[in-house]
């Protein structure tokens, strides 16, 4: 930890860089969470019928068919085989996310995190505890309950409760109750647990976290020589256990954050005045030196307080 | 993360089975929820009809994915997805309600080609097959045609006219000299698309209304044969017995002393069998 742990997130990024710069990826993210929603938004508000349908499946240009593939294995849990157009559908879309990351589905496209990361954001102003932080295994336990109960019932069943589908097929074809779901996610991300639905609970989430295992377009902390330990990317980071290994990795570690938690939303390029972090390619092996040992035995500690 | 290597002590073994139990017995409760919300949107209400070649509602709910192509493709508008708290069927399936918007029928029914997994079977390539449910001529009390007067709407509007529904003369017992045309629903014809129900002239519901196929009909008495329809005796050869012919002498067989078969009157006669012969007196006077 340095003096400047103390500074205002993104500070000197700014005062680096301009503000516009310091949140060039976070502008990018709400321009495409606006872009994909958009386009949904199109064809019931102007008429304009591109695309139809919402995130669970989709048709473009009346050629493009889009399935979720976490609907689509549901079904099959169900024992459900459906027809070619889905099953189309659900491995482009799955395709997609296996190679640029799957969770760009979260901080990319997904409408629920405009919605967490409001919450976060007055989370942090009402200057709220971190609350109930759910374990690293508990998003794993929740898919596998999802797909058992859907195999119990024969039915698809996350799509009952999810808040995602709720919010994004209420805006698009009419909301009823639906809201109550989305105003349960915010105000427990407020209040319950800091970045507790998106980042430890969605198992929309965490499947496709487990799609981009594998994932090629990543985020690389290649000038980590270079950290002065200001934190701010811990600070941003909705995930910031995946930082660590990369940053605070020795000379023959990989700067490159493999883990399949990074949602790949690039604030901590933003924030770093240091330039620290670019996103990449999983095989890009530009050398990235650790850092030269500071006098502190345990700097990664410094992570989980910061956090 | 180059965490340190410990060797695992009792005290990691016990946390983690710690912590394997409250995985399990946290998602356990929270899957006993789900799946008891699951069971609760199965109860598809009566009057909420599925699209044409909607699976089964249990299928049908391993089948949907929520996506809302068959209500964008429907050029009548009449599906809609379901709202959470405002409508019956599970949240975000599609659905119609026949009062409002009955399904127009389309030749070349554009929802089931819109649905991307088959929930919407693909193999239903002609409408009139379509089975959305049945209609019921459900309230007899108030229906007019059912009161002895000619509204027929419901016959008129049917898109399988004088198949699905029929006019059936009856006795008006009320006047004692009119007719009653009784409105009568064919199950194996009517598609449940509603157009019945949509233009019954009752000012609120509607006398005729389509109820789905597992609520309108019971299952059949397989184990009644009906004579009828099936004429092929129980047993598998004809036991012709002797027949035992009118005329003097009980134990008539070959027609001793009887008449041969081919002397009796025509039995299909109006009237029936009228013997034209005296039978023996029994003694007496008279």
């Amino acid at each position: 930890m340095s003096d400047k742990t103390k500074l205002p997130v993104g500070q000197e990024a700014i005062e680096e860089f301009g503000w516009l710069y310091a949140h060039r990826f976070l502008l990018l993210r709400r321009a495409s969470q606006v872009f994909f929603l958009g386009l949904f938004m199109l064809g019931p508000w102007f008429g304009i019928w591109w695309v139809k349908g919402n995130l669970s499946g989709s048709m473009t240009f009346d050629v493009l068919p889009l399935t979720d593939p976490f609907i689509t294995l549901q079904g099959f849990f169900a024992l459900y085989w459906p027809e070619t157009t889905a099953l189309i559908g659900a491995l482009i879309v799955g395709v997609a996310y296996a190679l640029i990351g799957g969770r760009v589905y979260c901080s990319w496209v997904c409408p629920i995190n405009p919605v967490t990361d409001g919450a976060h954001w007055i989370h942090e102003k009402l200057g709220m505890q971190k609350g109930w932080q759910p374990k690293q295994g508990t998003r794993y336990w929740i898919l596998t309950m999802v797909l058992a109960v859907s195999a119990l019932t024969g039915t698809i069943a996350w799509e009952v409760v999810n808040p995602i589908s709720m919010l994004h097929r209420g805006l698009i074809f009419g909301m009823g109750f639906a809201w109550a779901f989305v105003l349960a996610v915010f105000l427990f991300d407020i209040f319950v647990s800091r970045r507790g639905w998106c980042g430890h609970l969605c198992p929309v989430g965490t499947f496709y976290g487990l799609l981009g295992t594998k994932s090629v377009l990543r985020v690389s902390a290649v000038k980590r020589s270079d950290c002065d330990d200001c934190m701010d990317c811990f600070a941003v980071c909705p995930e910031m256990h995946v930082i660590t290994p990369a940053l605070r990795g020795k000379d023959d570690d990989t700067p490159i954050i493999l883990s399949p938690d990074c949602t790949n939303c690039g604030r901590c390029i933003d924030v770093c005045a240091m330039d620290v972090f670019k996103f990449t390619h999983r095989f890009d092996d530009t050398p990235a030196p650790g850092r030269v040992q500071r006098t502190r035995t345990q700097p990664a500690s410094g992570a989980s307080k910061a956090a | 993360m180059s965490a340190p290597q410990r060797k695992s002590s009792p005290m990691d073994r016990r946390r983690f089975l710690k912590d394997s139990a409250r995985g399990v017995a946290g998602c356990a409760v929270a899957g006993m929820g789900l799946a008891y919300l699951v069971s609760d949107a199965r109860a598809l209400p009566a009057q909420a009809i599925r699209p044409p070649g909607a699976l089964d509602e249990d299928d049908f709910l391993a089948a949907c994915i929520r996506c809302g192509l068959c209500v964008r493709d429907c050029p009548y508008d009449t599906l809609k997805l379901a709202e959470l708290g405002y409508d019956g069927p599970a949240t975000g399936t599609p659905y119609f309600t026949a009062r409002d918007v009955p399904c127009e029928m389309c030749d070349d029914i554009p929802c089931v080609v819109a649905c991307p997994t088959g929930a919407l079977d693909h193999g239903l390539t002609n409408i009139d097959d379509a089975d959305m449910g049945v209609a019921v001529l459900i309230d007899q009390e108030t229906c007019l045609n059912a009161l002895g007067l000619r509204c027929d709407v419901c016959y008129r509007v049917c898109p399988v006219i004088d198949e699905a529904i029929t006019l059936e003369r009856r006795h008006n017992e009320r006047s004692g000299h009119h007719a009653i045309f009784m409105p009568v629903v064919h199950s194996d014809k009517c598609t449940g698309c509603g157009k019945c129900e949509k233009s019954c002239v009752l000012p609120d519901a509607a006398a005729i209304k389509v109820l789905p196929r597992r609520i309108a009909m019971a299952p059949a008495a397989d184990h009644y044969k009906l004579g009828w329809e099936d004429r092929n005796p129980l047993v598998d050869e004809l036991i012709d017995l002797p027949d035992r012919l009118p005329g003097p002498g009980t134990d008539n067989l070959v027609a001793p002393g009887g008449y041969a078969p081919d002397a009796l009157p025509d039995p299909n006669m109006d009237g029936g069998f009228a013997p034209s012969y005296s039978l023996p007196s029994m003694g007496g006077s008279n």
